[in-house]
């Protein structure tokens, strides 16, 4: 397969799950603007509306309601705030933390990594969704536990990969030389390690947006995560699965949501390490 | 005598692995101010393992454990890690073996190369692009900017070679490790390669610890030489004496072996069993000497 098709598939690919992306976060950034209804305005005459092309839809609700009679598209688009948040917040930390263990571990070597890997182990081997709720029973329920829940169990995927990365730089000549030059370790962790490492780590961190995003609405879901009154995509999906069998579009349109945003995550990591790589590009 | 203290003196120089076998053997050498000095051996002689030792990058499972090295006369083992890394970065460069892993394949050629310079020299950014500049025109690369601007692997390995080459020169150093500098590369441009080097030598008056395992380069290129066998060295002598009365058997079936020093026509010869059986011996002397003075 030529580079070229390659840069244009993962062009294609890039530019559709960067799309739907960008949709998501507008819609966080500026869901009052963009909400047609008050997400949490409850009103029982209009309770399980449907979508705008069935019948006994109303305008000014496309998405049709819920059993409350609140406004399924703007719920969505207030979920949507509390997505991005997570995504960017827990990734991050995930990313931060797990990136820098991962960096020391894989260039000092000995008993550096010997610690970490040995912590790394033993945090894998902790069922994750179980962690994660154990986590957030003792933490509290409350966005802010989900937050650190994601990073405490899922900083080991970056420093696994980072590390591993890192060992393979480390052995290379160009490392070598800039010792030479008398450049000291962190230096060269930061300025000849870190750009070679970095396209496994933009992949990774925004797989990691898709799983946060996931985690968070399983927590919603079991109820772990914030109030039930402040729309979240879990939450959504929860309710709608009450009434499936009366209003199917309360768990569909979620659900839909959910798996896009999840998918465009982890698509739109893979466009970008390809686009990183400079050999591949 | 020269009043001037050597380039590089090594003596003593012994290292070893973890099982506590020898690696160098108390290997001993004399680089002087602008000269070529070769280090020759076959694969495995322990030739990088000389070069890495006074660069201070030895893998980690090789230690030194004795002997002294010393560039322009200061010994590296009376100065503090900081200060060692300083001089070592200030006096010495490598052109490496392998020109593609030797740069750094996320990073664009000309910050790469400035880096160095900065750092070693303390110079604004400004005053190393145009250093940098000026060197790949002393290596004879025509599109200056367009290398500068360029990731390595959008250059052939002649080109990066050059780059190398440039960047080893940049800083003016008192001595360049080249460390089979042109094994890597194409017939027809090891040939350019090695005459580059040469130039770049001459002019700026860098001395050079040019390792390899061609008599023919040592010829060519090289004042004096160092035959090293096992990490031990069998011969050292001024290139012209090497070649026209070589005192170690070894060095005579290295010769040998080399066709274009004797009859071109000739077949090669491996060198001869008695040979080895002779170096087996003197390793053996040496490594009960060793173990006898250190328990
Ligand atoms: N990282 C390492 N750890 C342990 N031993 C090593 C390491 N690298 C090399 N050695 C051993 O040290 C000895 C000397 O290796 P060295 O690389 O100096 O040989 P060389 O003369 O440069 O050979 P070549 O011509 O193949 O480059 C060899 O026997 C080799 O097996
Ligand atoms: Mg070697």
């Amino acid at each position: 397969m030529d580079s070229a098709r390659i840069t244009r598939r993962s062009g294609a690919r890039l530019w559709l799950a960067g799309f739907w992306l960008a949709l998501v976060f507008i819609a966080a950034v500026a869901a009052p603007l963009l909400a047609p209804q008050d997400p949490l305005a409850q009103d029982l005459l209009y309770e399980r509306l449907p979508p705008f092309w069935m019948n006994g839809s109303e305008s000014g609700y496309p998405l049709g309601t819920d059993s409350l009679g609140r406004d399924l598209l703007s719920r969505l688009i207030y979920g949507a705030r509390i997505a991005v948040l997570v995504a960017f917040t827990a990734a991050l930390s995930a990313c931060v933390l797990g990136s820098a263990l991962g960096l020391i571990a894989g260039y000092y070597g000995g008993w550096a990594d010997r610690i970490i890997s040995r912590i790394v182990d033993i945090w894998m081997a902790f069922p994750p969704v179980l962690f994660a709720i154990l986590l957030v029973a003792v933490l509290g329920t409350g966005l802010h536990s989900v937050i650190i829940a994601i990073a405490v169990i899922d900083w080991t995927r970056f420093c696994r990969v980072v590390r591993a990365e890192t060992m393979v730089q480390a052995r290379m000549d160009y490392i070598e030389n800039a010792r030479i030059a008398g450049f000291g370790r962190w230096r060269i962790m930061l300025s000849e390690v870190l750009p070679n490492v970095l396209p496994p780590i933009v992949a990774l961190l925004s797989l990691e947006m898709g799983i946060a995003v996931i985690v968070e609405a399983i927590l919603s879901f079991v109820n772990l995560s914030i109030s039930t009154d402040d729309p979240t995509w879990g939450g959504i999906i929860a309710e709608g699965r009450l009434s499936i069998h009366q209003a199917w579009w309360i768990l569909v349109f979620p659900l839909v949501t959910l798996f896009l945003t999840v998918l465009s995550f982890s698509q739109f990591g893979e466009g970008l390490k390809s686009r990183f790589d400079p050999v591949l590009r | 005598m020269n009043a001037r203290p050597s380039c590089l003196s090594i003596s003593g120089l012994t290292a070893i692995l973890p099982n506590g076998s020898r690696v160098l053997r108390s290997v001993s050498l004399d680089v002087k101010p602008g000269e070529v000095h070769a280090l020759v051996g076959e694969s495995g002689a322990g030739k990088s393992m000389i070069g890495k030792a006074l660069l201070g990058v030895l893998p980690p499972s090789v230690r030194q454990v004795e002997g002294s090295i010393a560039l322009e006369g200061t010994e590296l083992e009376t100065l503090g890690a900081a200060a060692r890394r300083r001089l070592i970065g200030a006096r010495t460069a490598l052109i490496p073996q392998d020109p593609l892993t030797a740069l750094n394949p996320s990073r664009r050629i000309g910050p790469q190369m400035s880096d160095r310079l900065t750092h070693i020299l303390g110079w604004p950014a400004e005053r190393a692009r145009n250093r940098i500049r000026e060197m790949l025109a002393e290596v004879h690369i025509r599109e200056p900017d367009r290398v500068i601007a360029a990731y390595p692997h959008e250059l052939s390995g002649g080109m990066r070679q050059r780059v190398l080459i440039a960047a080893a020169f940049a800083a003016e150093p008192r001595l360049i490790v080249a460390d089979e500098p042109t094994t890597a590369l194409d017939v027809t441009v090891q040939k350019q390669i090695l005459r580059l080097i040469a130039d770049l030598q001459r002019q700026h008056g860098t001395a050079i610890l040019f390792v390899t395992h061609d008599l023919g380069v040592v010829a060519k290129i090289s004042q004096s030489v160092t035959v090293l066998y096992a990490g031990m060295v069998v011969e050292r002598a001024p290139t012209p004496a090497l070649f026209a009365t070589p005192q170690h058997a070894y060095t005579r079936a290295l010769m040998a072996a080399t066709p274009r020093y004797t009859d071109p026509a000739s077949s090669l010869q491996p060198v001869g069993s008695a040979v080895l059986a002779e170096l087996a011996l003197e390793v053996q002397n040496a490594d009960n000497e060793w173990k006898r003075a250190h328990g």
